[in-house]
């Protein structure tokens, strides 16, 4: 498979910031990358440096295995769908596509056979003739695509596109522009701090925080296996015990917890012995009043606080036997667990491989006011 | 609502509307109804009374008149796509160039001058460029001139004064519109290959077309009716066709042909801008501040 | 092309030496002029003789200073007290038509609306004659109906007062509109529901806010008739503004106690002007 992008230590520094430190990844062609972190964290920076709309500091740019880090960003062959998609409000639909075709001096035939073929593949068939205030935030998203798209470009950038977009559109976007991203097969790199659509649409996902990446890898990859505090956290939703991990003679680690229960953990090569330590379990991996039999679970008794019911989605928030703390635990709508109650006392419990532990760290994950 | 109220709402508008009507009707609508009649009657004096087109037929007869208007018609315009020419770079510099702790100072720079009197600002020009004034007398003692040269009373000094004086009424309306250009058309149309000069022509003249015509009226109606400058800058052979009037009005006396010409300003003036609004397909409508 | 794009060395700097050439463009007259009002010489120009004041102080024989020269000090009088008149008057016509156009319906609102904007395009020599003309009219008409003779038609003080106001209102108007727009009227409505009556609820919360509005445009009124000329030169009676005396002595030939009144008024203008600005009013004189 050819490598589409390539990125190569790439540096940017804004005087004494460092928005994006030392960044090394591929792209293979035809795939969908995505790079997720919170605000701030360079992933614009990142991305408009491919663009070609900010020079690095250090590093190199390659595409298809062409260096192309001083080249000017009308000269490379990335498009960028803006944040605000900057459809051109002085004209039509049809000039907005042919926009690019025309500037490369394309015969006015070619020009119209290209843009009406794009409109169909985007599912637009008859809108050349609008204008840009006519259209739907899901059409207008179609069309900024197209645009670019028009110009076959090896890698398409996108930024944030969705953020605009009310919930129910948004989430028949990102299938949408799953679909749409097979196929016409082009490169999309896609960068959002909304980790629900890097997962949902993407074969490869970069969480970045603070200028460097974190974990590159699946989305899969990411949920299952994080490989930092910060993924474990930024992923997906966790919970998080405060722990003091023992490791006893043969070498066997429990996790001990705020309320005093031990907790066992299977041992990785990352984990050692100490006071400050975080335990991760998601929601789906607590089971709800388990079987006596259960063997080797952590188990513990806590208080349900409230029901999040929310379908398919649902969650119950409980609160531990002697700790303040707040967990999530999935709630399986299949009638078994209809009983439970606020203030009830359940029993919930997970098997120790579903755990991970890191070092205690504290990310600022969303602006608060 | 209560009876009181509507009282007290009727009483509100027309404590509005009596003044501004009153103002609009006897300052502006009864005088110019005064000068269309007085435009079509005798001068009164020796039985020279009643309707009479004698003083627009004066003004299509002498050639003097109607090739003054011409003239001063034909460098408004010119005067007005110079104003453009200037204004779109320098709009341009200070909304999207500039570092934008600059632009708030940068504005009121450009400002500032305009709230200076009109004669103050053309006795500057004058004291600078003519014949025994600050420029020659700086380029005779270095010696780049031989010896002083009369820079004013020419057509291209007029100009560049009429120029002057009214840039600001373009730069305004031009900031305006493109103060609204988000930069991420531009942006868009770089990534998607085009150059600067595209850029101009495609996104950011379209875009700013609206201030620039509406600016553009401004400027060729004020330099059109413009008095002083080309006076005292262009002298006895400015030509200008304000001079034609005041000649009638104050000199002749004769108020009824300067009733004329006035009237005829301004509808040849008000022609000429519907031709070129029709010319470059804008509405009124929408260029009307 | 823009600052958020890099843009090429020889691109920003042609770019900013042609700014920097239109501000000196701009700015050149009158910085040689606000100069050469403190040159020793009898010419406003060069060479440079000296430094003094005496255009400004001076009392003769030789140098008249603006502060002892009486024909220019009474026609800044007169300036000053027509100024003052048309500040008044168009800033109360102004303000009434703000809220005739923003907060009134009736019909030809359209009509009214386009007439008061006719005076910012029509020639200030045309508003000048008519309202010469139409007042002559007037007069005459009166004198033969009634047998009085009624000063204020003829050229003088209140003919230059109206016609400057004629147009000068207009921009008063556009100033204020241009913050009545902006107005929450659901400010109104809830003082309205406190108890409030219309009077009050105008004075205290409408009037209140449009407040840097007025003062902006009574700043702009004054200026704009300070130095209005081409509709003042038909309408000036024997008491001549200070334009029209500036206008007569540039023409004719004059000291450099052109210059130090320029000066002066430069300087005036500007800090006027400054603070205006940067109160956000960012109307056009």
């Amino acid at each position: 498979m050819q490598t589409a992008l390539s990125v190569k230590n790439l540096t940017k520094k804004f005087n004494a910031f460092t928005a994006v430190d030392n960044i090394s990844f591929d792209v293979e062609e035809g795939k969908f990358f995505s790079i997720l972190g919170p605000s701030g964290c360079g992933k614009t920076t990142l991305l408009r440096m491919i663009a070609g709309f900010y020079t690095q500091t250090d590093g190199r740019i390659e595409f298809r295995g062409q260096d192309m880090t001083n080249f000017a960003p009308n000269k490379r062959p990335v498009n960028l769908v803006f944040q605000s998609l900057a459809l051109f409000p002085m004209m039509n639909v049809f000039e907005n596509i042919a926009f690019g075709l025309r500037r490369r001096g394309e015969k006015s035939v070619d020009i119209t056979r290209k843009v009406n073929d794009l409109l169909e593949r985007v599912g637009l068939p008859d809108s050349g003739k609008k204008q840009v205030n006519q259209l739907s935030g899901g059409q207008k998203q179609r069309i900024a695509i197209a645009r670019c798209l028009v110009l076959e470009p090896t890698v398409l950038l996108l930024d944030e596109p969705l953020g605009a977009l009310d919930a129910k559109l948004r989430e028949h976007m990102k299938v949408e522009l799953k679909k749409l991203q097979l196929q016409v097969g082009t490169t999309f790199v896609y960068i959002t701090h909304d980790q629900s659509e890097a997962m949902v649409m993407s074969d490869q996902v970069a969480v970045m925080n603070a200028g460097h990446f974190e974990q590159v890898g699946t989305p899969q990859e990411l949920y299952h296996h994080p490989s930092s505090s910060f993924v474990a956290q930024f992923v997906g939703s966790n919970n998080k015990f405060h722990v003091a991990l023992r490791k006893d003679d043969h070498g066997i680690f429990t996790a001990r917890y705020a309320n005093g229960k031990d907790f066992s953990v299977l041992p990785t090569p990352e984990i050692s012995e100490g006071e400050a330590w975080d335990l991760f379990v998601r929601p789906e991996a607590m089971v709800i009043n388990p079987a006596e039999t259960a063997a080797g679970y952590n188990v513990m008794h806590v208080e349900v606080k409230a029901i999040l019911f929310d379908g398919g989605n649902s969650r119950l928030l409980v609160c531990p036997e002697g700790s303040t703390d707040e967990l999530v635990v999935a709630l399986p709508q299949t009638k078994q667990f209809d009983h439970i109650k606020a203030n009830d006392s359940i029993r919930i419990g997970w098997d120790p491989s579903k755990s991970v532990c890191y070092k205690r760290a504290d990310w600022k994950l969303y602006d608060e006011e | 609502m209560t009876k009181s109220n509507r009282k007290t709402v009727n009483a509100g508008f027309v404590l509005f509307f009596l003044p501004v009507f009153l103002w609009l009707f006897l300052l502006v609508v009864l005088p110019h109804l005064e000068l269309l009649r007085l435009s079509f009657s005798g001068s009164g004096r020796a039985g020279d009374t009643g309707f009479t087109l004698k003083n627009y037929a004066a003004f299509f007869k002498e050639p003097i008149y109607w090739l003054t208007f011409v003239r001063t018609a034909m460098y408004s315009i010119l005067v007005t796509f110079l104003v453009i020419a200037i204004a779109l770079p320098v709009a341009f510099y200070i909304t999207k160039l500039a570092r934008v702790k600059t632009v708030g100072f940068l504005m009121v720079m450009l400002m500032v001058p305009f709230w200076v009197s009109e004669l103050i600002r053309v006795y500057g020009w004058i004291i600078l460029l003519r014949e025994s004034g600050v420029l020659n007398k700086l380029f005779v003692s270095l010696g780049l001139f031989k010896e002083p040269i009369e820079l004013l009373y020419n057509d291209a000094t007029m100009i560049m004064g009429l120029v002057y004086t009214s840039m600001l009424f373009m730069i305004v309306p031009v900031i305006g519109v493109m103060e609204d250009l988000d930069d991420s058309l531009i942006e868009a149309a770089y990534d998607l290959g085009a150059g600067r000069l595209a850029i101009w022509r495609t996104i950011i003249i379209p875009h700013c077309m609206p201030g620039i015509v509406s600016g553009g009226i401004i400027v060729f109606m004020l330099v059109l009716g413009s008095y002083l400058t080309p006076n005292l800058m262009g002298g006895k052979n400015s030509l200008w066709f304000t001079e034609q009037i005041y000649n009638q009005i104050i000199l002749y006396f004769n108020w009824n042909q300067g009733a004329a010409f006035g009237f005829l300003l301004l509808v040849l003036s008000s022609l000429i801008i519907w031709v070129l609004l029709k010319l470059t397909r804008q509405s009124l409508k929408e260029v009307v501040k | 092309m823009i600052r958020s794009l890099q843009n090429p060395k020889p691109y920003t700097n042609a770019f900013k030496a042609f700014i920097i050439a239109y501000f000196v463009f701009l700015f050149a007259p009158l910085v040689v002029t606000m100069v050469l009002a403190f040159n020793d010489s009898m010419f406003p120009s060069l060479p440079w003789k000296g430094f003094t004041l005496d255009w400004f102080f001076g009392n003769g024989p030789e140098k008249y200073g603006i502060f002892n020269d009486a024909t220019n000090l009474r026609s800044i009088g007169v300036s000053f007290r027509v100024a003052v008149a048309v500040m008044v008057l168009s800033t109360i016509l102004g303000t009434c038509a703000a809220f005739l156009f923003e907060h009134e319906n009736f019909r030809f609102k359209n009509a009214l609306y386009f007439l008061m904007i006719a005076p910012l395009v029509i020639p200030g020599v045309i508003l000048g004659i008519s309202i010469l003309m139409f007042a002559n009219t007037i007069g005459l008409a009166i004198e033969n109906l009634f047998g009085v003779y009624v000063k204020f038609l003829g050229p003088g003080f209140w003919l230059v007062v109206l016609g400057q106001s004629s147009f000068i209102s207009t921009i008063v108007a556009l100033v204020v509109i241009a913050r009545l727009r902006k107005f929450d009227r659901t400010l109104e409505e809830a003082a309205y529901n406190l108890g409030a009556n219309r009077f009050q609820v105008l004075w205290f919360i409408t009037l209140r806010y449009l407040r840097p509005a007025i003062i902006g445009g009574a700043a702009m009124a004054f200026l704009m008739s300070f130095e209005n000329f081409n509709t003042t030169i038909f309408l000036t009676g024997s008491q001549a503004t200070l334009p029209i005396n500036l206008y007569l002595q540039v023409r004719d030939g004059s000291t450099p106690v052109i210059n130090a009144i320029s000066f002066l008024l430069i300087v005036g203008t500007s800090i006027i002007a400054v603070f205006n600005l940067s109160k956000g009013n960012k109307a056009v004189p």
